[in-house]
Parts: structure tokens; C-alpha cells; sequence
């Protein structure tokens, strides 16, 4: 249930967001029902909200869904379906259901399973009835600005890396890479600053 | 077809088949450590770049605004451990206001 009403307010806050960047409430949908992957929702229609091209948005959002691939291969051996039921496991692969299922790893393999399942269902299921309502209701509002919506949206991007910042060397890759993205602003095309601060977690993380 | 579109397309696409591959292929493939260190420091790197231009820029220009004071709000709603609702409903309240006050 808590998980249901927080997805609920990420759908909001992802439709929402969604259309104060420009895309369609029919576009908005689309993203919630086939791309399926919050991070990767948020940052496409960010970077194409910012003024970048479709390329520099597709590019950064693939690079925050290759997690998603990586819990494909945690949850394969798990699940162990095939031909359809695995297209489905696939596109119901995401944070919430793999982690829900690895939570449940100790109780036994039945309900790992169902953790899975249930979980994948339950948040597609929220998180596409949201973003319509989130879609919607900013459609409805007019000016963005007035409603604070403008903020809204870098403000939900913090939210959903806050939690990422355990550590000292996550805190200044973070500060690094908003100190990059605004100097680069003026200099790069649209999307470009951000796409590129990928290169620096990647030197991060190959030193470390 | 036009941007919008083609963004919304492809990034399902690469979305899916990020997924499904995930899905097919024997995991010590990625089980480098160096892999899984990279794979977690992206989205801090990615989702910190798109606070500061969602926050700070308009069009390629930098600018400080109403937004500063709604992303301001936001972080010390998350320094005192509020809940994700709560984090944006108040940076949008704030902005809000500052917009139209100032």
C-alpha cells in the first residue's frame, strides 16, 4: 500500500512534469506504459524540456535503463520463464519489483516470485493511472510557472537522487556534475552537459 | 513524425530492449565490480546534472529565479527527512509564490 502511494505520486509528479516540458498527454502516456522506468522517464522529457535533441534524450535515457538490464540478469535465474511470460518479466523489470523481490528471497523461491509479480503489476498499474492524472491536471493549469511547476520538476529529480547520495565519493560526483552541467550550459548544445556527466561517473567509477 | 515522438519511441524501444536483454544473457557478463560501480554512480551523475539545468538555466542561458527558492525549499525538506509528496508539493508552493510576489 505505502509502496502504491508513493509510485502514485511519482506518476503525478512524472505526467506533470512530463507535459510542463512540452509533450503530449498521449506522449506522456505512451512513456509510462512502454518505457516503464521512472529515472529514465523523468530525464527524456527533461533533456527535450531543456531544449535537446531527441538523440541527447534518448542517449540519457537509456543510460539510466541499463540498470534495469542489470536487474534482468539477477532476475532471469530467479524467475526462470520464457517466450511471452519472459517479455512480460522483462518489461515489468524495475526498481521496485526486483527489490521487493530479493526482499522476499528468504521466505523461499514461491514468493520471491510473488513479490515480483505483484509488485511489477501493482506499480505499472499506479504509475500509468498517475501520469494520466498527473498529464491531465497540468494541462489543465495553463501557466506553468504559476503553479510552481517549473520547480516541481528539478524538485522530483532531487528527490529521486537524494537517496543515492550515501556516500562522500556520491556527494561530490553530485556537486561535480551540477557545477559541470552549468558551465557547460552556455558552451554545449541542449542536453549535451548533462549526457556528459555520465563520462565523469564512469571515470569515477573506473578508479575506484 | 516529430521530436517528441521520436524521443517518446526510441527511448521505449532502448527502454525494452535494455530490459529483455537483461533478461537473456548469463550474468557473469556484467559481474565485473568495476561494471556495477559505474552502473551505480550514473544516475547520481545524470539526475544531479538535470537538477542544476532544470534549476539554473533557461534556453542555454544561466539564471537565477523563482525556481532557486522552490529547489531551495526542496532540499531542506529532504535534509528533514520528508517524504517524496511532501519534497515537491513544497518547492512548487514556494516557487508558486515567489513567482507571483516578486
Amino acid at each position: 500500500m505505502s509502496v502504491s502511494i508513493t509510485v502514485g505520486a511519482y506518476g503525478i509528479a512524472f505526467g506533470a512534469a512530463s507535459v510542463a516540458n512540452g509533450f503530449s498527454v498521449l506522449q506522456s502516456c505512451a512513456l509510462s506504459l512502454l518505457t516503464f522506468s521512472g529515472a529514465s522517464q523523468f530525464a527524456v522529457v527533461g533533456v527535450l524540456g531543456a531544449g535537446g535533441s531527441a538523440i541527447s534524450g534518448i542517449a540519457t535515457a537509456s543510460l539510466l535503463g541499463v540498470r534495469n538490464g542489470l536487474y534482468g540478469l539477477i532476475m532471469a535465474p530467479r524467475l526462470n520463464v520464457k517466450g511471452i511470460k519472459r517479455v512480460v518479466a522483462a518489461q515489468l523489470t524495475i526498481d521496485e519489483s526486483t527489490a521487493v523481490a530479493l526482499g522476499q528471497e528468504s521466505k523461499g523461491r514461491s514468493a520471491m516470485r510473488q513479490g515480483f509479480w505483484l509488485t511489477g503489476f501493482g506499480v505499472f498499474f499506479f504509475w500509468n493511472l498517475f501520469t494520466l492524472a498527473g498529464a491531465l491536471g497540468a494541462q489543465a493549469m495553463g501557466d506553468i510557472r504559476a503553479w510552481g511547476l517549473d520547480s516541481a520538476v528539478p524538485a522530483a529529480f532531487l528527490g529521486l537522487v537524494w537517496p543515492r547520495l550515501s556516500s562522500t565519493r556520491d556527494r561530490v560526483l553530485a556537486i561535480g556534475c551540477v557545477i559541470f552541467a552549468l558551465a557547460m550550459t552556455p558552451i554545449l548544445p541542449a542536453g549535451l552537459p548533462i549526457i556528459a556527466t555520465a563520462f565523469i561517473a564512469i571515470a569515477v567509477g573506473l578508479r575506484a | 513524425m516529430n521530436s517528441l515522438w521520436i524521443a517518446t519511441i526510441g527511448t521505449s524501444a532502448i527502454a525494452f530492449i535494455l530490459k529483455y536483454v537483461g533478461h537473456n544473457v548469463p550474468e557473469r557478463f556484467f559481474a565485473h565490480p568495476k561494471v556495477k560501480a559505474i552502473n551505480a554512480l550514473i544516475p547520481v551523475a545524470l539526475l544531479s546534472a538535470l537538477v542544476a539545468v532544470q534549476t539554473f538555466t533557461e534556453k542555454s542561458k544561466l539564471m537565477i529565479d523563482h525556481r532557486l527558492a522552490g529547489v531551495g525549499i526542496a532540499i531542506m525538506a529532504l535534509l528533514l527527512k520528508a517524504p517524496f509528496p511532501i519534497v515537491v508539493l513544497s518547492a512548487a508552493i514556494t516557487s508558486a509564490a515567489v513567482y507571483h510576489w516578486f
